[in-house]
């Protein structure tokens, strides 16, 4: 039997002791540090300072402990803490094309100047299960080999030399900033993309694999995917230029996508973007097919009304810190509104069925 | 918490979000778009009224929060909690000392003065909304003044139900302009919004806020020959025999026993002080629980 009663705050004083005695686990096995989980569930760590929207690796991966391993907990935590940071200033834009890749790959061309790296990837691996892992994770070093620093310059760039690609107009000088002002539809690609960075990565996902499928189809090739670290520099009022003030890990995917062409123009190959911090490639991906196919009004395109190209649905339902909130909160009490439906109900009921008697009188 | 400011949010924010008030205040009833911030709750859970009341509060506030009516919910306790720790005010059950009362889906029965603000948790701010998905659309409606789906839609509850059959987030015309949602609170409570203390809406997740005016005319929407209606559970509440309050539904025993108590837990408690009974002047298991 349940019954509305006193005594919310002793029941959640105990509630909060409970989680945090099954956030400890079993106290026979030793604690995970903040240090193991962000030095060994890297990936993890990535994801929530992507959608966490703050590069801290220390701090994301205290919120996954704390989050349990919720991943959007986690990310939630980060962001709650992030909204209460002041704001020093921006960036210069962050120049990927000199990043110091860990991976480097172009679907498009077998090979170009800086060469195709591989990096730490799972792509070639079977996903067999480890089980050695389970005993013992220890491994030898992997091989090592010198090699020359070689510029890595962007794919679409040789496109772009050629004017096979479609240029991007210069964005505003002040790019804006959805996490200081409200979302204002419609929404320039600036702070689409921002948007999309912050972005669920499962819902990029599914919306970019509903492309794939038929759903606003683009035709995305991968010109590059290159992971790896890159400088920060932030211009300093009284030294009059910018310097380094840190360094962050990026994911970069420029798609070259589908050509058009008017009677007027030649045809030209077009892009789709996507950028996110840390090793994040999956989402990488996912955002510049988004990024492409919500971009079809400014490359002329038909609205063929698939979900990807409806921009007021794409950025209204990408944030899952918003979503899970929303979502989870008809766990509270609505007894007041369904008291209020019950009646309703029962009026309507008790009309029709009198309605009905009488009908029935008459006949 | 010493590293937080004064009620959580930063002094800025506040002027951003008080800004927005203002302007809600000067156009009752219009949506106004604001830069809401992530609060350490999840959207949903009242992030929009927490927002309200912080930038409203000062050190000097009594504070009250409500949901369902009752101080004691579970959430209206984490949302005192939050404020007691951030902010430091003093907090009460009592509506009438309160001078801030923070609100979701119900107005206190007793009737509130000049000199508080009552601030509602909001889901969804448009009333449109589940006429019209996209915001880029429902703001031209009310640019437009262009409520006829409204109309339609509840002229068609009419002609299938015999009823509109709303309950609870009940339309509402302010002072002859603005279509507003009242937030979900019961349709009972709607000839209440006219009143004399300030009343401010916060919506976190949808970035809305919108206000009313002391003594703002607020009228629930409905046809000549189907006029409004405030309606009740038809019982007297059974602890304090008030027959003039909301009532919530419980199910007492396995055999699905109902009893009638008013959800309001300040107006009944008030009430059987004063030596009010009804006909069971015991709540059940309220005494019992640890």
């Amino acid at each position: 039997m349940y019954v509305a009663v006193k005594g919310g705050e002793k029941a959640i004083d105990a509630a909060h002791a409970w989680l945090a005695e099954e956030r400890r686990g079993p106290v026979d096995v030793a604690e995970l540090s903040v240090a193991q989980i962000k030095g060994q569930l890297k990936l993890a760590v990535n994801r929530v300072m992507a959608e966490g929207s703050l590069y801290d690796a220390d701090l994301a991966a205290l919120a996954i402990k704390q989050a349990r391993g919720d991943m959007i907990e986690a990310i939630f935590l980060i962001r709650a803490y992030r909204t209460t940071l002041p704001r020093f200033g921006a960036s210069a834009p962050v120049d990927t094309g000199a990043m110091d890749c860990d991976r480097r790959i172009s679907a498009t061309f077998k090979d170009a100047p800086g060469g195709q790296v591989l990096g730490p990837t799972f792509d070639y691996t079977h996903r067999l299960l480890d089980f050695k892992l389970a005993a013992d994770g220890e491994v030898p070093d992997a091989p090592r080999q010198d090699v020359v620093a070689e510029d890595k310059p962007h794919i679409m760039s040789f496109l772009d030399d050629e004017g096979l690609i479609q240029p991007e107009p210069d964005g505003p000088d002040t790019p804006p900033d959805l996490t200081r002002a409200p979302l204002d539809l419609p929404a320039t690609r600036a702070l689409r993309l921002q948007s999309l960075a912050r972005a669920d990565e499962g819902f990029l996902l599914g919306l970019a694999y509903s492309t794939q499928r038929g759903y606003a189809r683009n035709h995305a090739f991968v010109a590059e995917l290159r992971i790896g670290i890159c400088a920060v520099e932030m211009e300093i009022p009284e030294l009059g230029f910018a310097i380094e003030i840190g360094e962050v890990e990026l994911t970069e995917c420029e798609t070259v996508n589908q050509f058009q062409g008017s009677k007027t123009e030649p045809p030209q190959f077009t892009r789709g973007y996507g950028l996110v911090f840390g090793a994040s490639e999956r989402k990488a991906i996912s955002m510049a097919l988004v990024d492409r196919a919500l971009r079809w009004e400014e490359l002329g395109e038909d609205n063929l009304g698939a979900p990807a190209q409806d921009e007021e649905f794409v950025l209204s339902h990408a944030d899952n810190v918003q979503a899970t909130g929303f979502l989870e909160h008809i766990k509270l009490p609505h007894y007041v509104d369904f008291q209020s439906e019950l009646e309703l109900i029962r009026k309507l009921r008790r009309e029709a069925m009198a309605r009905g008697a009488q009908q029935e009188v008459e006949a | 918490m010493s590293d937080y400011n004064f009620a959580y949010l930063d002094e800025q924010t506040k002027r951003m979000i008080r800004r927005a008030i203002l302007k809600g205040l000067a156009i009752p009833g219009y949506q106004v778009p604001f830069a809401s911030r992530e609060m350490p709750m999840p959207y949903g859970w009242g992030t929009g009224g927490v927002q309200l009341s912080a930038a409203v509060m000062t050190g000097d506030d009594i504070f009250k929060v409500i949901d369902q009516g009752a101080d004691d919910t579970t959430n209206a306790v984490s949302i005192r909690r939050f404020f007691e720790r951030t902010a430091g005010v003093a907090t009460t059950q009592a509506t009438r000392e309160a001078t801030v009362i923070q609100t979701r889906h119900r107005i206190p029965e007793a009737a509130l003065s000049e000199d508080q603000i009552l601030v509602y948790q909001v889901p969804i701010p448009e009333p449109l909304r589940f006429l019209e998905p996209s915001e880029v659309e429902t703001r031209k409606m009310h640019a437009l003044e262009d409520y006829g789906l409204m109309h339609v839609k509840l002229y068609e509850d009419i002609s299938a139900h015999g009823a509109i059959s709303t309950a609870y987030a009940y339309p509402v015309r302010v002072e002859g302009r603005y279509v507003m949602d009242p937030s979900p609170i019961p349709k009972f409570d709607n000839p209440k919004l006219s009143m004399a203390a300030i009343q401010l809406f916060g919506a976190g997740r949808e970035q809305r806020i919108y206000a009313l005016p002391p003594y703002t005319d607020v009228v629930s929407l409905d046809f000549e020959d189907h006029p409004f209606e405030a309606s009740k559970a038809d019982h007297p509440c059974a602890l304090c025999g008030a027959s003039d309050s909301y009532l919530d539904e419980l199910i007492v025993d396995d055999a699905g026993t109902r009893m009638f108590m008013c959800s309001d837990t300040d107006y009944c408690g008030t009430r059987r002080a004063k030596g009010h009974v009804g006909t069971a002047p015991t709540p059940p298991r309220q005494e019992e629980t640890t």
